[in-house]
């Protein structure tokens, strides 16, 4: 196999010295992580890096010299180096050199060991490859190469290919903390060689962020505990929190900030990751909300919305009545049923005159609620859009009942007449076997039941239609809640930080490498240049998305016609919840 | 050593294939298709423009004008972006992997890099796209558990679509530089490919997806 040596571009302009660094037998490649300068002392070298491969279990070992001839050849020097290679002895011996003001390089690896001609070297090819050592340390790969839970011991061989060069990298960081104004007995070259660098911002937020996380995370856990009061257990309180929005979001919202502010540190890359992606959803929630808050509160627009609120409920409900007359009439020329029609009408007709009454019995607290209502934006955008649901839900209850109402009747004549509909054919439904067997009838149930079934047949047309009326309206209804919860979602899932990161610093989130063929010359050793190849938004999104708390339709297109044929309630908002209870 | 040659795709446009050998390790392969040309543009561009017009004049609104314009940009924009590939790029390094590049109009750059632990060979493939049987080169992948099988089919080329000719020649280079990689090798492969004056052609026996 052609050995590759993985070289840092940052020590491509070092002064002569020896090559540091890991060698992987199984993919014939020398990872270089440093280079040591002169002067030094062997015996030092080796208990130096003795220490580097204690601490961070990467097998750090002496691979060959560095030889960068600034002035002349020097001849001298060039034997000294070849002299090294009795001194740390390694296979395969590595020789990079590099003239002066010129591009190429020239390399030689030699093995003592397994060569055909016992007494002389045996010369690989060689490969040389530069790869920018920090992008390198600061990068993830997807999917990561090493699982969590293989990280302690000798981890460093469980990964493969590549992803090798990686992981030696991001665990040599103790080799890179000595920089060259250090006094130590070893002069290291590598990417923080010119010194560490820090900011005093991070430091400090560092520093702070102990004292703060605590504070919170105390008052947080204050919040959780009146919320879980038996008081808010007593009936009929569950039911209602359970069916508003509101509720589910402030929960989700208060899970997220306890995750934030807790004072354990996250453990592994992606649950930082998380982190960090939760506390970006949450700051742009509450500026988003801030925002809203200050168009509200100026110019008078609460008022505006106040006293649009009445006038608009009131020409919902006379729609609804205008509609009520039309079904009573003659509906796109259909002929109903006049007692049926008249009952059906009379009776939700009276149910809209209740709620007129409602509504204009609240009017005068409207605007008091609606400006209460408003400061609830500072939480939050979603907490916001939340509301607005509830609300629209609270304002179309009338239709919810209209529905239910509608549904149930049309329900029961379903099942009346299916069953009716066997007993015409003198079948029945065999309730132990669960399937429908043959019945003899006596002549009077069977002239009985004939008769209802006749009614019920010629009074199908009336009730089906009200139940599509009512049905069409509560699915209008459930449309517009469901367009402002899809819209929650997205601001609660979206991991903004992730795609603030892909767009800003892409090299962080590596989907594999890229190789490019730098300038060549025959007769000299291969060259490229390996990069960083980004993840695409769409995969950042899929993997570091956010858990939503699952408030979507759970039935398909399918079940749901069916259900609407049989005149089965749809609840569309069944939480997961109560699916695993 | 750079060598330039053209070809045709399976639609009978012309291709132009530039091979680079930068070592014995190392070739390179660069598939260019024609450029976006003028009179097309020009023919799209009129016909919207013309139905936009015809629009206006019946409804007499404006809107229909500017939308017209502006659907015109955002498409030509997202078609150089998005859809019109201008070269393909195959970079076969010994003992390092394969790497497939395919640059847009626009100047953006895809890359795919196979490391050659993964690759089992490269084949040249049958297969069906809409009502015609093209040949595709394509890298077979092995499976990580089971290391006989193919795991998965890595189709080459896929935009510029040349012809068995082409392929031929850089099925051909391939073969000479994962011969350097089954050589040393003392386990035995269960296909052994050595470069032949007539290639193997593998019938498929899958239903191509088409791109």
């Amino acid at each position: 196999m052609v050995l590759k040596a993985f070289f840092p571009t940052c020590c491509a302009a070092a002064d002569s010295g020896l090559l540091v660094g890991r060698w992987v037998p199984e993919q014939s490649s020398a990872v270089v992580l440093a280079v040591v300068h002169f002067p030094f002392i062997p015996s030092q070298v080796k208990e130096f890096l003795a220490q580097v491969q204690q601490t961070s279990q990467v097998g750090v070992a002496v691979l060959g010299t560095w030889c960068h001839r600034r002035q002349e050849p020097e001849d001298n020097l060039g034997h000294f180096l070849e002299g090294l290679s009795a001194i740390f002895s390694h296979e395969p011996w590595l020789q990079l050199c590099r003239e002066k003001g010129s591009t190429f390089w020239s390399c030689k690896a030699t093995r003592w060991q397994g060569s055909t001609s016992p007494g002389a070297p045996s010369e690989d090819q060689v490969m040389i490859v530069f790869y920018d050592q920090r992008k390198v340390l600061l990068s993830q790969l997807h999917p990561p190469a090493i699982l969590p839970d293989q990280e302690t011991g000798d981890a460093a061989a469980g990964a493969v290919g590549l992803a090798a060069v990686f992981h030696t990298v991001a665990r040599s960081e103790v080799l890179f903390r000595s920089d060259r104004f250090d006094e130590g007995p070893v002069r290291l070259s590598h990417w923080q060689s010119d010194g560490v660098e820090a900011s005093i911002l991070v430091e400090l937020a560092k520093w702070a962020s102990g004292p703060i996380c605590l504070l919170l995370a105390s008052l947080l856990s204050l919040v959780s505990a009146v919320s879980a009061c038996w008081l808010f257990k007593l009936w009929p309180l569950p039911f209602i929190w359970s069916k508003l929005s509101t509720c589910e979001q402030l929960r989700y919202r208060l899970e997220q900030l306890t995750l934030i502010f807790s004072p354990q540190k996250a453990e592994n890359p992606s649950q930082r990751m998380r982190k960090a992606n939760m506390c970006v959803s949450v700051l742009l929630d509450v500026a988003l909300g801030l925002t809203l808050l200050s168009w509200l509160h100026g110019k008078g627009r609460i008022e505006q919305l106040a006293d649009a609120l009445v006038p608009v409920a009131d020409r919902v409900a006379e729609e609804l009545q205008h509609l009520l007359q039309w079904l009573m009439g003659a509906p796109a020329g259909l002929k109903m049923n006049r007692a049926l029609d008249q009952v059906l009408g009379r009776f939700f007709l009276y149910h809209i005159h209740l709620w007129i009454s409602y509504i204009h019995l609240m009017s005068p607290f409207i605007e008091r609620i609606v400006w209460h209502v408003g400061l609830s934006a500072c939480l939050g955008l979603t907490v916001s859009l939340s509301i607005l649901s509830d609300i629209i839900a609270l304002l179309t209850f009338h239709i919810y009942c209209f529905y239910v109402y509608g549904a149930r009747l049309y329900c029961l004549k379903i099942c009346g007449l299916s069953s009716l509909w066997r007993l015409f054919r003198g079948k029945k439904w065999n309730v132990l076997r669960q399937r429908v067997d043959s019945c003899s009838y006596d002549l009077d149930q069977l002239f009985i039941g004939t008769l209802l079934f006749t009614i019920l047949v010629f009074l199908l047309p009336t009730t089906a239609l009200y139940y599509l009326v009512f049905t069409l309206l509560r699915l209008l209804v459930i449309t517009v809640q469901g367009l402002i919860h899809l819209l929650v979602d997205l601001i609660n899932s979206l991991p903004l930080y992730a795609l603030g990161l892909r767009l800003c610093r892409p090299y962080r989130l590596a989907a594999g490498v890229k190789f490019r063929v730098l300038e060549q010359e025959a007769g000299r050793p291969l060259r490229l240049l390996m990069q960083i190849n980004p993840l695409s938004y769409g995969r950042v999104v899929h993997t570091y998305r956010l858990p939503r708390y699952g408030c979507h339709p759970t039935h398909s297109w399918g079940s749901l016609c069916r259900k609407l044929f049989f005149g089965e309630l749809i609840y569309p908002w069944r939480q997961r919840e109560d699916k695993q209870d | 050593m750079e060598n330039e040659q053209s070809f045709s795709d399976i639609c009978g446009g012309r291709l132009a294939l530039q091979r680079r050998y930068y070592s014995p390790s190392c070739r390179e392969f660069c598939l260019s298709s024609p450029r976006l040309s003028l009179r097309s543009l020009t023919v799209v561009t009129s016909t919207v423009w013309l139905a936009a017009y015809g629009l206006f004049t019946v409804c007499e609104n404006s809107v229909v004008l500017s939308a017209a314009i502006f659907i015109t940009l955002l498409g030509l924009l997202g078609y150089l972006h998005f859809v019109k590939i201008d070269q393909e790029t195959l970079l076969i390094i010994d003992s390092l992997g394969i790497q497939m590049t395919s640059s847009y109009a626009s100047g953006k750059e895809s890359t795919t890099f196979i490391e050659m632990d993964k690759v089992k060979d490269v084949i040249i493939n049958e297969a069906i796209y809409m009502q015609k049987v093209i040949y595709y080169l394509c890298i077979l992948l092995k499976d990580p558990v089971e290391p006989h099988e193919i795991s998965q089919v890595v189709p080459v080329f896929q935009s510029a679509k040349p012809r068995l000719d082409c392929l031929i020649e850089v099925y051909r280079s391939c073969q000479e530089i994962l011969a350097h990689q089954k050589a040393p090798s003392t386990s035995p492969q269960a296909h052994q490919k050595a470069p032949s004056t007539s290639p193997s052609i593998q019938k498929a026996s899958i239903v191509s997806r088409g791109k």
